[in-house]
């Protein structure tokens, strides 16, 4: 296989994770509303929110610097390089071999610090809320999502995800240690795109309120750029715990065009299926209160480390 | 040698020269020069000379029969690197930054001293040059810790820094009475060859990691750490924090891996235990400190420990005969002693020149500083994702590292640190995760947001050489982050003198990656990484101005309404820790609020009271304190008691001692 067709693969991913995101937000919105026997705004409405977002002026609060401005494309930057390393129908991408699953981690974690010092950087006590929610509870999810990729890596042998997809489609098979990881994923991936029960997308009133709060200064482009970083998140989680649980369907480079065409069909059917399932879930259970969020996190924690126990006491590898 | 040599003895005569020059205007600057110059020759051989034979050579200085043994091996160049930049940077930020020291006789010409006594410990190959620099150490950082003795505070840091210190020599020279043998000789060369019962290891182990351990700040033994350090005129907090620690983690290395030989699995259960508990309980302090120097000590704690984790990981690897993976974490040990040399040196010089600027170090008063001091906030907020552990920088290549030898070990034989390793990385991702938090808010409080003093609204931009020293400290976390193949193949040939194994060359892996084991299991690119997140966010940024909107109107910041609140209703750096400190410090720190709302009418004003508990002082320190103040109390008495009383007091002494030699025959 030539270079041009492992770049094409690459770029073309890229270009599919950044065009899918907002719809997956959409899906999910709509999904919700017909749960709530409400209509609900079109699939493709985020599309038309961001387009009418980045036409707007941006609204610079006087006393904000340099941070602030730079803040949103290094957040979107950040998000979709960590995206670009998830295969989403195809591993072995070309450049994932740069990233592993920890540095994907650090990636996010990267995005979020510049998120939270950018919704200090005006000094408002919004910003401030947000983001010392947000470092709680990053403190304890992070751990959670290392713990979850210890437990993954020690099983396939590497932290490398494509390889790890590839030896799950290979090998699959139940493990406890694997349904811990998955449990322990899950929760992260609720916290980490601030959805119910951690956050509530939707919501600004203040008590409630930790990514919303945080972004609260932001406006016109600045927020469009914010607000596909965070579709795209979502979709990243949804690709992970997809091609590492459910590796069905992922091609190699090389693969034909019909099998492309499978893979990818396979790729699209996993993300409605998981948009359903996220909206089914935040339509039956309610939003927690902040200080419960811990206890949630911290079962997450738990069933990271139980699973990596388990491999490390039954010899792992 | 020569020039190592030389430049040791430069720099004691630096120290000496100082001494007439004191009154001197330009005293300040020339010592510092000097200093620079000094430190970047020997900063430079050592990075040039890693790879050469060993040379040794004895002093006739010390002990008469014993001499000043000398010996230049990889692993005391890899730390003459650490110390030597270390110093540089200092030097070079104190030209500038010593300009403001009111009282620069107090400082001048220990600073030299304290720079000889760090190299001399580290090339020193008997236990008495070793003990005589490691004390010569102590009393130079102790003097200049005392360098600002008006300030209540300082005072009783130093009491506390030269009581710990002084415990932590004892230790460290009952050590090496244990390691030498009833009839040893104190030149390593003799230690080696000796070889302890399993016994005697273990006891002098545990005085290595006390010894050594109460100099990094290892908890418990950190105590003294976060009163000292941040008492001293930043450029030596620097050089405590960033150097003075690795200097005593060199010598927790040399004791463990060189000097008492073939270690056996139990020896990385201190090192594993209490590095995980450090570098979990220290990053916690930290977020509940609101002074900007105190956070970066106890910062510094945190980073300790996670150096004695891959410490404690190499030493349990290297005991079950995995040479690999051993190297794997002895190089990122080594790889995160450079690291957080390099960002907290940053991070002091940042909170020196705020300091300068302000006259404030508390987060509490200060704010708003990104405006005023535009490329220091830079270099700090640089240094802050390092020490956070987020890519591209160094921190996150080196912690990078140390996950991986982590994913190594299920390979280790021994259930024991089967069961250990797991929860161990529990904690180094939990302090990795609350570095984050510890420094959005460090940087968040001092830098951003609107001033909340008018010293911090009207702070100027430091000078030229702190900006320099900041700046390139900074840079060289970025560079070492985006090339960290070139740093660990660098280190290898120390790693490979003391666990006979080495990772992989690096320089030999395509595209400047760099893996841990073997190419097939993982690998991270941080350059690629930095210059995919470079390429995309310009690439938006372009497209967005390009196509869709490019203007700005400024306006004040909307708040959800509520703009007309003053610069007191920002969060604070105690409110940004709030949700923290309720969920870990009410069990770490027995952490709870009082709250007291007057009713209508009552015309007091309202209090929130915050109280914290120290679990290490409490219940370690606070008892043997009081002990020992209880016992003086108690011999009190005998200070006035009649001559008489003496003189009974003598003779029955003299009676006893008769009798019991009496006996003895």
């Amino acid at each position: 296989m030539g270079i041009t067709s492992a770049l094409a693969a690459q770029f073309g991913q890229m270009l599919l994770v950044l065009a899918l995101a907002p719809a997956l937000t959409g899906l999910t919105r709509k999904m919700k509303a017909r749960l709530q026997r409400r209509i609900g705004p079109p699939i493709f409405q985020p599309y038309r929110d961001l387009r009418r977002l980045f036409n707007k002026d941006v609204v610079l609060a006087d006393n904000s610097s340099w941070l602030f401005r730079v803040a949103p494309y290094l957040i979107f930057a950040a998000t979709w390089v960590a995206a670009a390393l998830v295969p989403t129908f195809q591993t072995g991408l070309l450049f994932s071999w740069a990233g592993d699953l920890i540095a994907i981690v650090a990636l996010l974690g990267a995005a979020r610090f510049v998120q939270a010092v950018a919704a200090l950087d005006t000094g408002t006590s919004f910003g401030g809320i947000g983001a010392s929610r947000e470092i709680m509870i990053a403190a304890l999810a992070e751990p959670a999502m290392i713990m979850v990729v210890f437990t993954v890596a020690l099983v396939a042998g590497s932290t490398q995800l494509s390889t790890i997809a590839a030896f799950m489609a290979d090998t699959g098979g139940l493990r406890v240690s694997l349904a811990m990881a998955l449990v322990a994923l899950i929760i992260v991936a609720l916290a980490e795109n601030a959805r119910i029960p951690v956050d509530n997308p939707s919501t600004h009133l203040e008590v409630t309120m930790v990514h919303e709060a945080m972004v609260l200064e932001y406006s016109g482009r600045h927020l469009a750029m914010i607000e596909l970083a965070a579709s795209l998140k979502l979709l990243l989680y949804i690709s992970i715990i997809a091609c590492i649980f459910f590796p069905f369907g992922l091609i190699t480079d090389g693969a034909g065009l019909s099998a492309h065409a499978i893979s990818l069909a396979a790729y699209l059917l996993k993300v409605t299926a998981a948009s359903l399932l996220l909206a089914t879930l935040e339509t039956v259970i309610a939003k927690m209160r902040v200080f419960r969020v811990p206890n949630l996190l911290g079962v997450a924690l738990m069933l990271g480390l139980l699973g990596t126990l388990l491999l490390f006491v039954s010899g792992g590898m | 040698m020569p020039i190592v040599l030389a430049c040791v003895a430069g720099l004691l005569a630096v120290s000496a020269l100082s001494l007439p020059l004191l009154r001197h205007r330009a005293a300040t600057a020339a010592v510092y020069s000097a200093c620079l110059a000094i430190s970047l020759v020997l900063c430079a051989a050592a990075v040039l000379s890693i790879g050469q034979a060993d040379s040794e050579t004895v002093l006739p200085l010390g002990l008469p029969w014993l001499g000043a043994h000398i010996r230049l091996d990889p692993l005391a160049y890899a730390f003459l690197a650490i110390v030597n930049f270390g110093a540089a940077s200092a030097s070079l930020y104190a030209i500038g930054y010593g300009r403001h020291e009111a009282e620069p006789a107090r400082v001048l010409p220990f600073y030299p001293a304290f720079l000889a006594a760090m190299n001399l410990v580290v090339i020193a190959d008997d236990a008495y040059s070793f003990l005589f620099a490691w004390e010569l150490m102590s009393l130079a950082s102790w003097a200049l810790v005392m360098a600002r003795h008006h300030a209540a505070k300082t005072a009783y840091a130093g009491l506390v820094y030269l009581i710990m210190a002084s415990f932590g020599t004892f230790a460290l020279l009952f050590a090496f009475g244990l390691l030498a043998g009833a009839h040893g000789d104190y030149a390593f060369d003799a230690i080696r060859a000796h070889h302890l019962s399993p016994g005697l290891a273990g006891l002098a182990l545990v005085l290595a990691v006390v010894g050594a351990g109460s100099k990094a700040g290892l908890v418990p033994l950190h105590v003294w750490l976060p009163l000292a350090h941040p008492a001293a005129p930043s450029h030596v907090s620097a050089l405590m924090s960033g150097v003075m620690t690795k200097v005593a983690i060199y010598a927790f290395i040399r004791v463990t891996f060189d000097l008492m030989g073939a270690p056996a699995w139990w020896w990385s259960l201190p090192a594993l235990l209490l590095g995980g508990a450090t570098a979990a309980i220290g990053v916690l302090y930290a977020l509940m400190e609101t002074d900007l120097k105190r956070v970066l000590a106890y910062s510094t704690i945190e980073n300790v420990g996670i150096i004695f984790i891959a410490i404690g990981l190499a030493l349990a690897f290297k005991a079950s005969g995995l040479p690999g993976a051993a190297a794997l974490a002895l190089t990122a040990a080594l790889f995160h002693s450079l690291n957080h040399m390099l960002f907290k040196s940053t991070l002091f010089f940042g909170a020196g020149s705020v300091i300068v600027a302000t006259g404030e170090q508390d987060m509490e008063r200060l704010g708003g500083l990104i405006h005023r001091m535009p490329i220091s906030s830079a270099a700090f907020l640089a240094a802050s994702m390092a020490i956070s552990a987020l890519p591209p920088f160094n921190g996150f290549a080196s912690e990078w590292l140390i996950f991986q030898s982590i994913l190594v070990s299920p390979q280790l034989p021994r259930m024991g640190l089967k069961l250990l390793v797991p929860a161990v990385g529990v904690l180094l991702a939990l302090a990795a995760a609350l570095a984050a938090a510890c420094f959005v808010r460090a940087f968040g409080a001092t830098y951003l947001g609107r001033p909340r003093t008018t010293a911090a609204g009207e702070a100027r931009e430091a000078d030229r050489w702190s900006l320099a020293a900041m700046l390139t400290c900074a840079t060289l976390c970025l560079l070492t982050g985006l090339f960290p193949g070139i740093v660990i193949d660098w280190l290898q040939p120390a790693v490979t003198v003391l666990v006979a194994g080495q990772m992989p060359p690096q320089a030999a892996i395509p595209w400047l990656s760099i893996v841990p084991i073997s190419a097939s299991r993982s690998s991270y690119n941080g350059f690629l990484l930095f210059a995919f997140v470079a390429v995309s966010a310009s690439f938006a940024a372009v497209v967005v101005h390009r196509f869709a909107s490019r203007m700005v109107r400024k306006a004040p910041f909307w708040d959800c309404g509520y703009p007309g609140l003053g610069v007191v209703a920002q969060y604070s750096a105690t409110s940004l820790a709030q949700p923290i400190r309720r969920v870990f410090a009410t069990v770490a720190f027995a952490a709870h609020e009082q709250a007291e709302m007057p009713p209508p009418g009552d015309l007091r004003p309202a209090s929130l009271r915050r109280f914290l508990r120290d679990p290490v002082w409490h219940f370690m320190y606070a008892p043997v304190a009081s002990a020992v103040g209880a016992s003086a109390t108690l011999l009190n008495h005998v200070q006035f008691f009649t001559i008489r009383r003496y003189l009974s007091f003598v003779f029955v002494a003299l009676i006893v001692l008769l009798v019991v030699l009496a006996l003895w025959g």
